[in-house]
């Protein structure tokens, strides 16, 4: 904004010189946010881009007039819409909030109140501020709903927050937000919590309410694919600063700061793994593994089948990623191939012998040499062990060398420095709890290891990092991995092999490199074309292919093919009967009735 | 070296109840040795005597030295709830965990043999402990642990349930560990806090309910006595606003509102 025309309107939002501070307990005061300027022009979309503590939430929530407890507003000037939002009192502020600035959160499933059906919810905003009567404030929300996608609108408002998916929970939340008209929306990532299919259909449904309504935004994200997408101008941050600011496309195609370079590499998908795969004995031989939960019915089968006839080779040395929604059964297999989830039919075999289902009955050396590394490290560290006592206990659990040595050669795998052996994992950031829950695995020499999401929490340069280090590992110590993801990119990086689970089922197996050779599993192909590229644009293209969308409510067929309701090239007998298994010429294993010329 | 991490990094959370704990474990100990007089002594003519340069809290009804006899009760009060309380949570606190942990039919016949235990008015069992088993140390003390061990139980379980929960011991089952080692270090460090919190209730729990027997003049028999059993026989000092009611009255005061706030503070920063 160094040159601006003399005659341009002045911009809605105009923050100067802000400056926030916040205080742990009796602490001193710190500074989260210094220094931050911006303007965002009538009807522009400002992302505001950064890693996790980089201050994006609080300076979103500033424009709103509040602070969170513990934070304050230090000093500096913002304006929106011409009010100044340092100077009004509570009452003032409780109308600007409503009327002229709204606020779409991250989780939409913890924002709603679980007690009230949606639409008692989506209009009181608009009761509260005497904006609109209630039978005007439902017609209004319905007409929303439409715009937003959502199925049945005339009656989904009926129904409670639990009876929605999040991505319709998300969706409904901006209709909350839209419903009194604002000048401001501010969008605290939207889309962070959601999967990938999920994420895109929110994502059209912003679009074209944006579109629609013509309203000002403030897009908060760490995800430089979505800004490419939503934003027409991009503010980076780190620690509080602004490093960069300018139109999207010239952050993501010319980026001049040495953090924005990294943001953007980072994002960008490379190949990691370039071993050429070869399929050699299995050292872990899932076969027809069917996993659920509930008491057993009269065939044999559990109540609600959750993994459903799997069958899978993990081979030595190699890494095989499993990719799905979330509900599609990935943790449900990662937890059976554990032990900590008994299967209800089928086998595995580990390194030559049978894997018994629990954990308790699995000879020491299975365990050692099969480790988990969960999701959330948060969980996973006792809040009350040292990591040196931590490893120390993996160590001396399995008779290994336990002195001081053999810790920091644990330490130094995974490229933390000994020096943090003394902390305990309140004290250390995201990105090393991730390392140290790898160091755990790690410390007890195991062939195989199960990685459940383990980037899925970690900002991308952090997550970048993770999977750089998996990728050394696995050439420094040959080992296994089982990689378990929502994140294409991050699977087509690392791995050797993949299987694409959809509802339980393993709709298609195939290498690495087989991904990009077509044909494939109509499933695996939305999966490809919900990832978001990086060129500004994409999105519009996807909506316009996409054309009108129709939101299906049909459940899957009792028999015949789980994909069937969401298939668009499904045919009559995929109601009927399962779909066979076929090998594409690519070498892909593919379950789909459909042959391969009709899906390439 | 690694036992004592945990301790170190909780010190300066525990420092206010520990030094207020302290301090009458030491007048617990020191007490009678202490004391200006013997307990059961005759020291003056006049009963329900007021404060004086001899009788520094006056005399009681039979003419005794009230600060003796307070720091003899002080001593008895405070050694018997102690050893109640730690029976009563030891017990709990390591059955709550342990139910946590296994579930199924051991964590139901536990929960619901606690329930049935709970039930019971506190006074009523401590009567009918007395009733059948004769008032003395052993049973007041055993009496009163098993009085409070269930609601122990249950404050310790509802925190095990939640970190037993919690992926950390889930790796911990994975590497086969033994239900020792998830409870002593993999559990227990992670909820001394609350605990520590707890202990302090029940112990205040026992004081009032030592006193209450006391009082009922079914506790401590003569002649060792208690804060209770002095309350008791210098009622009639009432009338006369003599020390020798008010004093320990006040001490039972100042020990269980002291300790409880001293822990509630603690509670709260947490």
């Amino acid at each position: 904004m160094t040159q601006q025309p003399l005659l341009s309107p002045p911009p809605l939002i105009c923050v100067r010189d802000l400056c926030l501070t916040g205080r742990r307990g009796t602490g001193p005061e710190t500074p989260i946010v210094s220094n931050v300027s911006f303007d965002v022009a009538e009807g522009e979309m400002l992302a505001l881009i950064g890693e996790s503590g980089s201050g994006k939430t609080s300076i979103a929530l500033a424009l709103t007039g509040y602070a969170r407890s513990g934070c304050r507003i230090a000093q500096g000037q913002l304006r929106v819409a011409g009010h100044d939002v340092r100077t009004m009192n509570a009452s003032e502020l409780r109308s600007f909030r409503g009327k002229t600035i709204a606020y779409i959160a991250q989780n939409a499933g913890a924002a709603f109140n679980p007690a009230l059906p949606l639409m008692e919810q989506v209009i009181e905003p608009a009761l509260a501020h005497h904006i609109l009567p209630r039978k005007e404030a439902i017609e209004h929300a319905i007409a929303l709903f439409e715009m937003m996608a959502l199925p049945t609108p005339q009656t989904i408002g009926a129904r409670y927050p639990h009876e929605c998916s999040g991505g319709q929970l998300q969706r409904i939340m901006a209709a909350m937000a839209l419903i009194t008209e604002p000048e401001v929306v501010i969008f605290d990532e939207p889309t962070t919590a959601l999967d990938v299919t999920t994420q895109i259909e929110v994502l059209e449904a912003f679009r074209v309410a944006m579109r629609q309504c013509g309203f000002t935004g403030v897009y908060v994200t760490h995800d430089l694919a979505i800004v490419a997408q939503m934003a027409d101008r991009a503010v980076v941050l780190k620690n509080g600063k602004v490093q960069e600011e300018g139109t999207t496309r010239q952050i993501l195609s010319k980026p001049a700061q040495a953090y924005t370079q990294q943001l953007v590499a980072a994002s960008q998908p490379h190949l990691r793994n370039h071993d050429t795969p070869a399929l050699s004995t299995p050292l872990l031989d899932i076969k027809n593994l069917v996993v659920g939960y509930g008491p057993t019915m009269a065939d044999g089968r559990p109540t609600h089948t959750i993994v459903d006839n799997v069958s899978l080779p993990v081979c030595a040395g190699e890494t095989l990623g499993i990719i799905g929604e979330s509900g599609c059964g990935k943790s449900t297999l990662i937890r059976a191939m554990a032990g900590i989830q008994p299967w209800a039919d089928g086998s595995m075999v580990f390194e030559g012998q049978p894997l018994p289902a629990r954990i308790e009955e699995r000879t020491p050396q299975q365990r050692q040499h099969m480790q988990l590394v969960a999701q959330n490290a948060d969980l996973v560290l006792n809040p009350a062990m040292s990591v040196e006592a931590t490893l120390r206990r993996v160590l001396t659990f399995y008779n290994e060398d336990a002195s001081d040595a053999a810790i920091k050669r644990v330490l130094d795998m995974v490229r933390l420095p000994a020096a943090l052996a003394g902390r305990y994992p309140p004290q250390l950031s995201g990105g090393q709890k991730q390392r140290v829950n790898l160091a755990r695995a790690l410390a007890a020499r195991p062939r195989l290891v199960l990685c459940d999401e383990i980037t899925a929490a970690l900002d991308t340069v952090v997550a970048a990092a993770i999977l750089d280090l998996m990728m050394e590992l696995k050439r420094e110590l040959g080992l296994s991995w089982l990689f378990v993801t929502h994140d294409l990119h991050a699977l087509r990086s690392v791995c050797d092999h993949v299987a694409v689970l959809y509802a339980g089922h393993c709709v298609e197996f195939s290498t690495a490199a087989a991904l990009n050779v077509p044909p494939h599993h109509p499933y695996t192909r939305k999966l490809e074309n919900s990832v978001p590229e990086m060129q500004p644009g994409w999105l519009d293209g996807v909506i316009q292919h996409n054309g009108l969308r129709q939101n299906k409510t049909e459940h899957a067929p009792a028999t015949g093919c789980s994909y069937m309701p969401r298939c668009p090239v499904a045919v009559a007998e995929c109601a009927q009967t399962p779909p066979p298994t076929w090998q594409a010429p690519s070498g892909a294993r593919i379950a789909c009735h459909l042959q391969a010329q009709d899906l390439s | 070296m690694t036992l004592t991490l945990p301790l170190r990094r909780l010190s300066p959370l525990l420092q206010v109840p520990v030094v207020i704990t302290i301090f009458w474990l030491a007048l617990a100990f020191a007490g009678p040795f202490i004391a200006p007089c013997l307990p059961g002594e005759v020291v003056s003519s006049t009963v329900f005597a007021p404060i004086s340069a001899q009788h520094l809290l006056g005399t009681d009804y039979l003419g005794r030295d009230v600060l003796t006899r307070l720091l003899y009760g002080t001593s008895s009060t405070v050694l018997l709830c102690a050893a109640a309380t730690v029976l009563a949570c030891t017990a709990g606190a390591f059955l709550g965990m342990m139910a946590a942990l296994q579930r199924g039919m051991t964590d139901t016949l536990l929960s619901r043999f606690m329930d049935g235990v709970i039930s019971i008015p506190s006074l009523l069992s401590g009567l009918v402990a007395v009733a059948t088993f004769g008032s003395s140390v052993p049973v007041l003390v055993l009496a009163m642990a098993c009085i409070y061990m269930p609601g122990s139980y249950r404050t310790c379980r509802m925190l095990a349930l939640s970190i037993v929960q919690k992926d950390f011991i889930l790796a911990a089952r994975m590497r086969g560990e033994k239900t020792g080692y998830l409870v002593v270090r993999e559990i227990l460090p992670n909820m001394t806090g609350p605990v520590l919190t707890d202990v302090g209730l029940r112990f205040i729990y026992a004081v009032r309910l030592l006193s209450n027997l006391s009082f009922l003049g079914v506790g401590l028999q003569p002649p060792q006595t208690d804060l209770g059993s002095l309350t008791r026989e210098n009622l009639l000092g009432l009338v006369y606003g003599a020390p020798a009611v008010i004093a320990p009255a006040l001490a039972i005061a100042c020990l269980t509102v002291g300790l409880n706030l001293a822990l509630d503070g603690k509670g709260r920063r947490q």
